[in-house]
């Protein structure tokens, strides 16, 4: 499959305000496949551009109901199955004994997936992407916003998504190159 | 109701100092690691913390060598040093959490400026926390016998015990006070992967950041993980030294058999856990210039904490004391009277006013906006919680049921070593980390700036 030359285009805004606005309505213009870029977490931005529900809390939650389990069967398993010890009269499934690990591991699992779920979900590592080959994309992690418009967009068509692009009134506009 | 509210926006120091942007702060937190030389005064201190560190490692290969027969611990006393240095430790590191997570779950957002280092606090408190129960078990190197593994022998943890739940309990602790500090730190990677000028330094940091780029979406999940994982380390926090007060609380010595511990040992970890935070604070703040991003009102809130914990530990020594005279057990009433008037009298009596009376001063304003003051009473708190855990663990021990298992405890050189050596490897830790990575957080604080909120973004102009 031959590649499209083009990454998309990219608009700079100088402030988040600015970035919502134009989002919002390029989003309202009927272009689907767009992205936005700040360097810290803008309220209500991933709403603009139409991604409403991420599944990061899905897999902390599963992952924390696995540990729960982890951490309850391998005690039930080693103190009352397979080496079980008679301490203090105790009975071998003495739960209440058993919640702390139990508890611990729950955090644990839990834990571990909200960062590597976090990460696989957002696809990352990823070492090379073309919105890189923008020099002025590295004020994306300093005080500029950026709004790109993929090139796999439907509507997407290289002259009429730059003056689109430039009819938001953004600092600059520059092509992607994939 | 205006003018009040106008009053108190007068009167309370701000979070951040007015005049920054977004690129004043990005460049200000982050040239301290890519562009500032390490003055003569690092190297001193660092070299310092590192001779410190050396002389752990020697104290520790001395150990190897003869065994745990080099500490002054004997029975009765079979717990000392290295149990008060484990609690201490472990306790100090509870702040970091408390800021970073209860704090953000509370939104308190003037904890954006301060939560990297005392994370970074956190995870070097536990690393020296750790070593000290690893070392003390006599033989370091079978240490990992205490988890659940096949092994030829058929044996199996004994899970009913509090020493296996703190074994989960802090190595949990550790493992996500990590990963909470990394995750934080990923866009900061990404913007110290920009700014870098040197290769070498970019491409390192570039691999930390995993190709970070700030896209809306992955904000969107970044923040729903943060957020989650705060939700998951506030418990957990609560739970680690409550665990490590039902080391004691479970075992029936006089002392520490009572139900007041896992809230008490909660409050002491966050009390000295806080003066730690407002002794690297302070001149963190002085030598680098961040005056501006940890200004009075961080050091006002911290002493305030540091306050209201106070109060609960001294609550508890309260309980202590009126439980000793309430039950009518007369072992325990024994135990208050060798409290006050026993051998260890004195070191008893420091630990009411270091605990108890000379953080009274925290009270007056004028203390708790002067720096210096913060950073002498916060020493005298952690002098006084190390002083707490010794009298737990050493003088419950030294007079039990029967007179004739009395014994003294005296510390040997190889104690002392041992705990200055870890305060070494801690401060060592922390010289490294202050030029390593951006002590404060770049993009939380960027979330703190009026421009953030979109209201006056004419106002940046």
């Amino acid at each position: 499959m031959k590649r499209d030359p083009i990454y998309g285009i990219m608009a700079e805004f100088d402030t988040p305000t600015a970035l919502l606005e134009a989002a919002r309505r390029t989003y309202q213009a009927g272009y689907k496949k767009i992205d936005a870029y700040s360097p810290f977490p803008i309220e209500g931005l991933a709403e603009e551009i139409g991604f409403e529900h991420n599944a990061v809390a899905l897999v902390v939650l599963i992952c924390g109901i696995i540990g729960a389990c982890t951490g309850y069967l391998l005690q039930y398993w080693c103190d009352a199955v397979t080496y079980p010890l008679n301490i203090g009269g105790r009975p071998y499934n003495s739960w209440p004994s058993f919640i702390v690990i139990t508890f611990e591991l729950t955090i644990l699992f839990g834990g571990i997936s909200a960062l590597l779920g976090m990460l696989a979900l957002n696809g990352l590592p990823m070492p090379y992407h073309p919105v890189f080959n923008v020099p002025r994309f590295s004020s994306a992690s300093k005080d500029r916003f950026f709004l790109i418009v993929f090139s796999s967009d439907k509507q997407y068509d290289a002259s009429a998504t730059r003056r689109f692009l430039e009819g938001l009134q953004p600092r600059s506009i520059s092509e992607v190159p994939s | 109701m205006s003018d009040e509210y106008k009053m108190t926006a007068t009167t309370t120091a701000p979070v951040i100092e007015p005049g920054h942007t977004f690129a004043s702060v990005t460049d200000k937190i982050s040239s301290i690691v890519l562009t500032r030389p390490a003055s003569n005064g690092w190297f001193l201190g660092f070299g310092i913390a590192f001779l410190a560190t050396m002389m752990l490692l020697y104290a520790i290969g001395y150990l190897f060598i003869r065994g745990v027969g080099i500490w002054g611990i004997t029975i009765p006393i079979g717990w000392g040093f290295a149990i008060v240095n484990f609690v201490w430790w472990i306790g100090i590191g509870h702040a970091g959490t408390l800021i970073s997570a209860i704090l953000l779950l509370l939104r308190q957002s003037w904890r954006n400026s301060i939560n990297r280092f005392a994370e970074a606090m956190t995870l070097f408190a536990v690393s020296c926390a750790g070593l000290f129960p690893l070392l003390h078990v006599g033989r370091p190197w079978l240490a990992y016998w205490l988890f659940p593994y096949p092994s030829t022998m058929g044996v199996w943890p004994q899970f009913r015990s509090p020493l296996m739940w703190d074994v989960f309990a802090v190595s949990t602790y550790a493992t996500i006070s990590l990963l909470f500090w990394f995750m934080g730190l990923i866009p900061d990677f990404g913007t110290l992967r920009d700014r870098a000028t040197n290769p070498w330094i970019r491409l390192v940091y570039g691999m930390l950041a995993m190709g970070w780029r700030g896209s809306a979406r992955h904000w969107h999940r970044y923040e729903t993980a943060y957020l989650l994982l705060a939700g998951l380390a506030t418990p957990l926090v609560l739970s680690v030294h409550t665990v490590v007060s039902f080391d004691f609380a479970v075992g029936i010595v006089p002392g520490w058999h009572t139900t007041i511990f896992p809230p008490y040992f909660v409050a002491g970890a966050i009390y000295s856990g806080f003066a730690m935070v407002l002794m690297l604070a302070i001149p963190i703040r002085k030598i680098y210039g961040l005056e501006d991003f940890i200004t009075s009102r961080h050091l006002q809130n911290s002493a305030k904490v540091m306050l209201a914990t106070g109060l609960i530990v001294a609550y508890g020594y309260g309980i202590e004391a009126f439980m000793g005279w309430y039950s009518g057990e007369s072992y325990d009433a024994f135990l208050l009277w060798n409290r006050l008037h026993g051998p260890y009298a004195p070191w008893y009596w420091s630990l009411l006013a270091c605990n108890i009376f000379i953080p009274q001063l925290l009270w007056i304003r004028k203390l708790r906006t002067s720096p210096l003051a913060l950073f002498l009473i916060s020493f005298v708190i952690l002098i006084g919680m190390w002083l707490e855990r010794f009298i737990i663990v050493v003088v419950s021990l030294s007079r039990d049921f029967l007179n004739s298992s009395w014994g003294q405890y005296y510390p040997t050189r190889w104690d002392w070593m041992t705990y200055f050596g870890t305060i070494g490897m801690f401060l060592a830790a922390m010289f490294l980390f202050c030029r390593l990575l951006p002590m404060i957080s770049i993009f939380e604080m960027r979330t703190l700036l009026p421009q953030a909120e979109g209201k006056a973004a004419e106002a940046a102009e």
